[in-house]
């Protein structure tokens, strides 16, 4: 395996970025990966948070507890040693989405933009695994990666004022969940009754980035039994290991 | 029967609300690699020096009050500290000092005649603000309408909890030189990049050089400056990746964006500088039409001014 290369760079005085490549990667998201499970087991002194994102890792830290110096050749250190093609198993969570059309009001323009059936489109978009590579933009919210080619459609060319979290949509290459009830652009194809964010929940995120994600076709009969499930606390969701 | 009386949690009702007032402490950290913003005290000093005159914790929630003062009925004897911006505070039409502890009775109404300077004011209650911890906090993130009161600014008529608190408390006084001075044209000292290298030489000169003024788009989210535009190399987009509390990023039109406590845990534009920690809580304090200015510091610089300032707070030497 050849030497990592990673460049450091301070964000102000209390966080700084560590660039592990140039691109949006698979190869990019192990390394990062590799790297906060690297951190966190060294339980570093004065290290306060870490934001991944696809080809950078955020860590935020206590510069009064430990020196900026010293934290960036320990960190050094750790990526001497890092092996990405050595990662645990990723977890993989099912997220039952209904597509029926009280939940899909966009699932038409995706079928007919791409020439495909309503069928076509639920089958291409639930059969992936789809790479959680990061968290931003609103909480909870998911960067996705892996979804196929053959479904993507460009943004509604006038925005919604509100769509309601749970919403399940496609922008350009991307398909995404809306976590919180927010206005937004994208063709949405279906709905989960699951709540990716609840701030009230004792975990209120149900998805962190290295995890997988795989969309389960349900009914909108199947959709209600869930919501009663999720309102009486006693829906689990399915979680299962997925081998890199 | 006096027993009880002490421990019942004693209530403040909003009168008038003012435009922007929301329940605030230093923030809701740990959950940013979800995507969570952190929210919190636009001035984290304003409300540490308010917290501390009253006896609590430096952490505890106060209400964060934008340009326009609260009318505020206390329904029982506590003490509070106003800090930040200077509003004209008023007790029951009264003057009343700021940056020291103030002693109100059942009955007071808190008022403010105007704003004088600064633009945010930050009043701390003994025993604190009585609002449930969300996620380990206090803070209001109002676009996400949680955490604070109700998850939103407050309103005509609210009525709020405080914390349990003393019937003693010594009367302090933060001394002059620890008051900050607001004024309409601030240098924020700045750690440059981490995209330095996305704009030319002439832009990164420009940054350095001029004076931005705050746009009419400045909220807790963030900034919008107007001024000389910063151009960009050849792109002005990045992979998306984290930003903190002063991140200065430059969008496409080249007009810079300050990014401030309700700020995205992400972002996409090119990060040309950050703000360092002790610059925030002035930069808190400005508003639109208001002049700012960049100089670059050393990272060890902005480290040893950090660590002067911890030393005051470890000491309590400000009173």
């Amino acid at each position: 395996m050849k030497p990592n290369e990673f460049t450091y760079f301070p964000l102000g005085d209390s966080s700084f970025l560590i660039k592990v490549g140039n691109e949006i990667s698979v190869e990019c998201h192990k390394l990062i990966r590799a790297l906060v499970l690297a951190i966190n087991q060294e339980k570093i002194k004065g290290v306060l948070e870490l934001i991944p994102a696809y080809n950078e890792l955020m860590l935020i830290y206590n510069p009064l507890v430990i020196n900026y110096t010293k934290l960036v050749e320990k960190l050094k250190e750790i990526e001497k040693n890092l092996n990405p093609d050595n990662l645990p198993p990723a977890k993989l969570i099912h997220i039952p989405v209904c597509y029926e059309s009280e939940f899909a009001p966009d699932l038409e323009i995706v079928a007919e933009k791409n020439n495909l059936t309503k069928n076509e489109v639920i089958k291409l978009h639930s059969s992936i695994d789809y790479l959680v590579y990061m968290l931003g933009f609103t909480p909870g919210f998911c960067y996705l990666g892996g979804m196929d080619a053959r479904i993507a459609t460009p943004r509604k060319e006038s925005p919604r004022k509100m769509v309601e979290a749970g919403s399940v949509g496609i922008a350009g290459n991307q398909t995404g969940i809306y976590p919180i009830d927010s206005p937004g652009g994208w063709q949405i194809i279906g709905k989960t009754p699951i709540k990716l964010f609840d701030s009230e929940r004792e975990q209120p995120f149900l998805v962190e980035a290295g995890n997988y994600i795989k969309f389960d076709s349900i009914t909108k009969k199947e959709f209600h039994q869930i919501s009663d499930l999720i309102k009486s606390g006693i829906f689990a969701i399915q979680k299962e290991s997925k081998l890199g | 029967m006096l027993y009880k009386r002490r421990v019942n949690l004693a209530e403040i009702h909003i009168h008038k609300a003012g435009i922007l007032t929301t329940v605030q402490d230093l923030g809701r950290f740990g959950f940013q690699q979800y995507g969570m913003p952190v929210s919190g005290a636009m001035d984290m000093y304003s409300l540490k020096l308010a917290n501390s005159l009253v006896g609590n914790h430096l952490n505890e929630a106060c209400l964060e009050i934008t340009a326009i003062g609260p009318t505020i009925e206390f329904d029982s004897d506590t003490f509070i500290a106003i800090c930040g911006a200077d509003m004209q505070a008023q007790i029951n039409g009264n003057d009343c000092e700021m940056y020291k502890t103030i002693e109100v009775k059942r009955g007071d109404v808190l008022s403010f005649k105007g704003l004088k300077n600064g633009f945010r004011t930050y009043i701390a209650f003994a025993g604190g603000i009585d609002v449930p911890v969300v996620m380990g906090s206090k803070s209001t993130y109002l676009r996400g309408k949680m955490g604070g009161f109700e998850g939103r600014a407050l309103k005509n008529g609210d009525q709020l909890q405080l914390g349990k608190n003393s019937n003693k408390l010594e009367i302090k006084q933060i001394s002059k030189e620890h008051i900050p001075e607001y004024k309409k044209s601030f240098i924020a000292r700045i750690i440059p990049g981490p995209e330095s290298n996305y704009f030319t030489v002439q832009a990164l000169a420009d940054f350095l050089k001029s004076e931005f003024v705050l746009s009419n788009h400045c909220d807790r989210m963030g900034y919008r400056l107007t001024g000389k535009t910063i151009m960009h190399k050849t792109t002005s987009e990045i992979i998306s990746s984290g930003i903190a509390f002063g991140t200065i990023q430059i969008p496409p039109n080249g007009e810079p964006i300050i990014m401030m406590a309700d700020r995205q845990t992400t972002g996409g534009y090119p990060r040309i500088a950050t703000i360092i920690s002790i610059d925030l809580p002035y930069l808190a304090q400005l508003q639109a039409g208001d002049m700012i200015r960049f100089r670059e510091i050393r990272l060890e610089d902005a480290h040893e001014l950090m660590r002067e300032e911890q030393i005051l707070w470890k000491s309590d030497t400000r009173i």
